[in-house]
C-alpha cells in the first residue's frame, strides 16, 4: 500500500516541473509587469517607442519559443509569418480603412492559417531539415511580397506608410483631469502591453493544458509520444499554427508602431534575430523572451558605440560570450539568482 | 526688501534688453534644436553592417570630411558633431535611428540618410517632426516633392532625369528608332522607365516596340534579349543594376545584335561591370555621368580632383579612393557645408531648408565640369544634368553638352 501512495503522492510533483520551469512565480510577475507599466510614465517618447518594440520582438519571440520549446521543432521562417502579419494589418488600415485594434486578430488568423498550412509538409521534415525548409520560407517571402500581381495592395517595393493610431478620446479626457496627455507613443506602448499580457497569459495555460503537454511528449520523445497516443501529426502542425499567429500579431503590432511596411523590413535577418532571442532568452522558458528581445534590440546599439566599422565583429564577440558563459540563457542567469535569495534568506 | 528685489529685477531686465538691441549679431543668432554657438550637431543613417553595408564607406567619408573641416575651425565658427548610425538596410532599424537621433541626440537635421526603403520609413516620421531630411543618398525620383514633403530633399540625378535624357538624345539624333527596352521590376527600374516615356512624350507608344521586365532573383536575362533581338529593334534601353547589365552587353554581342545601346549610369561602373562583360564588348555603349571618375586617368591633373585626392591622403587615408562612395560623400558634404555657410548664424530647421532651397550654380569640384547645383522653393532636385558619354577602348569619353531634366516626384 505504501508504494502505491508514493506514486500518487508523486505524481504532481513531476508534472509540476515544466510548468514552474516554464513560468515566473507569482511576485516576481508583479513585481515585472510594475515595471512594465511605470516606466513609460517617467521617459522620453522615444524611450517608450524603443519599449514598445521590445514587447513587440519579445511576443515574436515568445512564439518562436512556444514552437521549439515546447513542441521541439525548429524554425528560420518566423520573419515569414511577422510579415504576412505586418501586411495583413496595414493593407486593412489603408486600404480597407479598418480600426488598428480590429486588424490585429485578423493578422493573427490568417498567419495561424498559414503557419498550419506550412506545418502540414513540415511534418515529413525534422531538426535541421526542418530548419532549412523554413529558412526557404524566409528567403522567398521579400520577393513574393514585392510579385507585380500584390502590387496594388502591398504597394510593391515601395511599401506601405500607416497611420499611428491616437489614444481613445475617452481616455485623453480623462488623463487632462489630470493635467496629462497621453502621446501616441504611449497609448500603443500600453495597447501593446495589454496584448502582450494577454498572450502570455494565453501561452502560459496552453502549455499546462492536454495541448500543452502533448506538444512538450512530441518534443522529449515523439515514438513515445504516438504510442501514448498523441496525435503527433496534428499537435506539430498546430504548434506550428500557434507560433505563427502569436507572430503574425507582433507583425501586425510592429507595422502600427514603426508606421511603414516593405518587404526589406522582413528578411531573413530578422527570423535569425528572432531565434537568436530565442537562445539568449533560453530555450523553452517563456519569461526569457522579453531578456531575448532586449538583446537583440540593445545589443547591436552597444556594439555600434565600440565601433562603427567593426559593430558586427563586436556583436559577435557579446554573443559568443553570453553562450559560453551562460549557454542556457537569461533562465539559468534566473535560476542562480533565485538560489543566491534563497540562501540570503535562510542566513 | 521686496521693493528691492523689483528694482533689481527691473534693472537687469533693462540691462538685458539694452544689451539685445545695441549689439546687433547677438540679435540675429537664431538656434533651433542641435545648433548653439560653438556646434552643429548633424545625424546620418548608414547601413554599415548588411546587406547593403558596402554603402558605409559614404558615411565613413563623410565623418573624415567634417573632421577636416572642425579641425580648420568650423563652419561660422561652428564645430561639426556627426552621429552616425547603422540601420543595416532595414526600415524598422531606420525609424528606430531617425527617432534616436531627433529625440534623443536632438540633432538640427538628418543628413544624407541612405537607401529608398529607409527613407521611405522615416519620411512621414521627419516631415511631422519638421526636422529636414536633407541630401537623402537615394536616386528615387519621389524625393523632390516640395508640396507634400517640405522637409524632404534628394541630392544625386533622379532615375528619371536620367532616361529623359537618353530619350532627348534619341529623339534628335535617331528620330526614327525602334526601342527595346529591358528593365529591372522594382522601383528603381519602373521609375528609369517613366522617364523614358516621358521623355519621348507622345512618340513613346510608338517608338518603344518592346518591352521585358526581369526579377532580380532570375539567374540570367539572356533569355529576355534573344526576345527583344527578335523585335528588330534598332535602339537597346539597358536598365539593369551591375550584375544584370554585365550579361545584357554579353548577349548582345554574342547574338549579333548592333543597336545603339544606352546603359543606366547605375551600371557605367568600369570595375564591377565593363571589364567583366568584355571591353570588346562594351565600345560605343553610350550612357550618362554626373560625377568624374576617379579611376579615369584623364582627371588626374585636374585641380579639384587633386583636392579629393589630397583629402584621401591626408584625413580619410584607409578609404578607397577608387570606391565611387568615397566621391560622391565627398560631394555630398561639400554641399552640406555650403547650405550650412549660407545659413549663417540663422540656424533654424526652417532656415536651413530655405538655404538648401537656395543653392545657385553651386559646385563641388568632383562634379563634372559644367554641371551645377540649383535649387529653388519648388525644385528640390539639387543635381538634375548629366553628360552623356561613350565606351571607347578601356573607359568613358564624355561628349556632347551637359543637358538638363528636372523631374518633380
Amino acid at each position: 500500500m505504501s508504494t502505491a501512495e508514493d506514486i500518487v503522492t508523486e505524481a504532481p510533483a513531476v508534472e509540476a516541473v515544466p510548468k514552474r520551469a516554464m513560468t515566473l512565480g507569482f511576485g516576481t510577475s508583479l513585481v515585472v509587469l510594475a515595471v512594465l507599466i511605470l516606466v513609460p510614465l517617467f521617459v522620453k517618447n522615444f524611450i517608450i517607442f524603443q519599449l514598445t518594440m521590445l514587447l513587440i520582438y519579445a511576443l515574436a519571440v515568445l512564439a518562436l519559443n512556444i514552437l521549439t520549446g515546447g513542441s521541439g521543432q525548429f524554425s528560420l521562417g518566423q520573419s515569414a509569418f511577422y510579415a504576412v502579419g505586418a501586411y495583413t494589418s496595414a493593407i486593412l488600415m489603408e486600404h480597407v480603412g479598418m480600426n488598428y485594434a480590429l486588424t490585429l486578430p485578423i493578422a493573427g488568423i490568417v498567419c495561424f492559417g498559414f503557419g498550419f498550412l506550412f506545418g502540414q509538409p513540415a511534418l515529413r521534415l525534422s531538426g535541421v531539415y526542418l530548419a532549412l525548409a523554413t529558412f526557404a520560407l524566409a528567403t522567398a517571402m521579400p520577393q513574393l511580397l514585392k510579385l507585380g500581381y500584390f502590387e496594388h495592395w502591398t504597394g510593391g517595393v515601395q511599401g506601405l506608410v500607416v497611420t499611428k493610431p491616437d489614444a481613445p478620446e475617452l481616455l485623453q479626457a480623462m488623463a487632462s483631469w489630470f493635467h496629462k496627455s497621453i502621446s501616441q507613443d504611449m497609448w500603443l506602448y500600453y495597447f501593446t502591453l495589454a496584448v502582450g499580457i494577454a498572450i502570455y497569459i494565453a501561452s502560459v495555460n496552453l502549455l499546462r493544458s492536454r495541448s500543452g503537454r502533448a506538444f512538450m511528449a512530441i518534443r522529449d520523445n515523439e515514438i513515445a509520444a504516438s504510442a501514448m497516443g498523441v496525435d503527433v501529426a496534428l499537435y506539430k502542425t498546430l504548434a506550428f499554427g500557434v507560433s505563427a499567429g502569436i507572430t503574425g500579431v507582433a507583425g501586425g503590432l510592429g507595422a502600427i508602431a514603426v508606421q511603414f511596411v516593405a518587404p526589406d523590413g522582413y528578411t531573413i535577418t530578422l527570423a535569425i534575430q528572432l531565434f537568436l532571442g530565442m537562445v539568449v532568452g533560453g530555450v523553452g522558458w517563456l519569461p526569457g523572451s522579453i531578456v531575448g528581445s532586449a538583446f537583440i534590440i540593445f545589443v547591436p546599439n552597444i556594439a555600434e558605440s565600440f565601433s562603427k566599422g567593426l559593430s558586427g565583429a563586436v556583436f559577435g564577440v557579446l554573443l559568443f560570450l553570453v553562450i559560453f558563459l551562460v549557454p542556457h540563457g537569461a533562465r539559468q542567469v534566473a535560476i542562480v539568482a533565485q538560489q543566491l535569495i534563497g540562501k540570503l534568506k535562510k542566513n | 526688501m521686496p521693493a528691492i528685489h523689483l528694482r533689481l529685477g527691473a534693472f537687469s531686465a533693462a540691462l538685458a534688453l539694452l544689451a539685445a538691441t545695441t549689439d546687433p549679431s547677438v540679435a540675429q543668432k537664431k538656434y533651433d534644436t542641435g545648433a548653439t554657438d560653438t556646434e552643429i550637431k548633424i545625424g546620418n543613417i548608414m547601413p554599415y553592417s548588411g546587406p547593403a553595408s558596402a554603402y558605409g564607406i559614404i558615411g565613413r567619408t563623410e565623418a573624415a570630411y567634417f573632421k577636416k573641416i572642425n579641425d580648420a575651425g568650423g563652419i561660422n565658427g561652428r564645430k561639426i558633431n556627426f552621429v552616425s548610425y547603422d540601420d543595416a538596410y532595414s526600415p524598422p532599424k531606420a525609424v528606430e535611428q531617425a527617432r534616436k537621433l531627433v529625440e534623443s541626440d536632438e540633432v538640427l537635421l538628418v543628413f544624407n540618410s541612405l537607401g529608398t526603403p529607409s527613407n521611405s520609413a522615416i519620411q512621414k516620421y521627419m516631415n511631422s517632426k519638421k526636422v529636414p531630411q536633407l541630401f537623402v543618398a537615394t536616386g528615387a525620383t519621389k524625393w523632390n516633392d516640395p508640396k507634400e514633403f517640405p522637409w524632404t530633399m534628394g541630392w544625386q540625378p533622379n532615375y528619371q532625369s536620367e532616361t529623359q535624357i537618353y530619350a532627348k538624345y534619341i529623339l534628335k539624333n535617331m528620330p526614327n528608332a525602334k526601342i527595346a527596352v529591358i528593365f529591372q521590376n522594382d522601383d528603381y527600374g519602373k521609375d528609369y522607365l517613366k522617364g523614358l516615356k516621358d521623355g519621348l512624350g507622345q512618340k513613346a507608344a510608338s517608338m518603344i516596340v518592346a518591352e521585358e521586365s526581369f526579377e532580380t532573383s532570375e539567374p540570367s536575362i539572356d533569355n529576355h534579349i534573344v526576345k527583344l533581338k527578335s523585335s528588330n529593334a534598332d535602339v537597346f534601353v539597358d536598365i539593369a543594376t551591375p550584375k544584370f547589365a554585365a550579361q545584357a552587353i554579353k548577349k548582345v554581342t554574342e547574338l549579333g545584335w548592333k543597336p545603339t545601346h544606352f546603359l543606366n549610369n547605375v551600371s557605367a561602373s568600369v570595375g564591377s561591370v565593363i571589364r567583366p562583360a568584355g571591353y570588346e564588348n562594351a565600345q560605343d555603349i553610350i550612357s550618362a555621368n554626373y560625377l568624374k571618375d576617379a579611376s579615369d586617368r584623364q582627371w588626374d591633373n585636374d585641380p579639384g580632383m587633386k583636392e579629393f585626392y589630397a583629402f584621401m591622403a591626408k584625413d580619410f587615408p584607409e578609404g578607397d579612393r577608387l570606391d565611387g562612395g568615397t566621391v560622391v560623400g565627398f560631394g555630398v558634404a561639400q554641399t552640406l557645408v555650403q547650405v550650412l555657410k549660407q545659413c549663417g548664424d540663422n540656424l533654424t530647421r526652417e532656415n536651413v531648408m530655405k538655404q538648401a532651397a537656395n543653392l545657385q550654380d553651386f559646385r563641388t569640384e568632383v562634379l563634372l565640369p559644367g554641371i551645377k547645383i540649383n535649387t529653388g522653393p519648388s525644385d528640390f532636385a539639387p543635381i538634375s544634368q548629366l553628360q552623356l558619354m561613350k565606351f571607347k577602348g578601356e573607359k568613358w569619353e564624355l561628349f556632347g553638352d551637359v543637358i538638363s531634366a528636372d523631374v518633380g516626384g
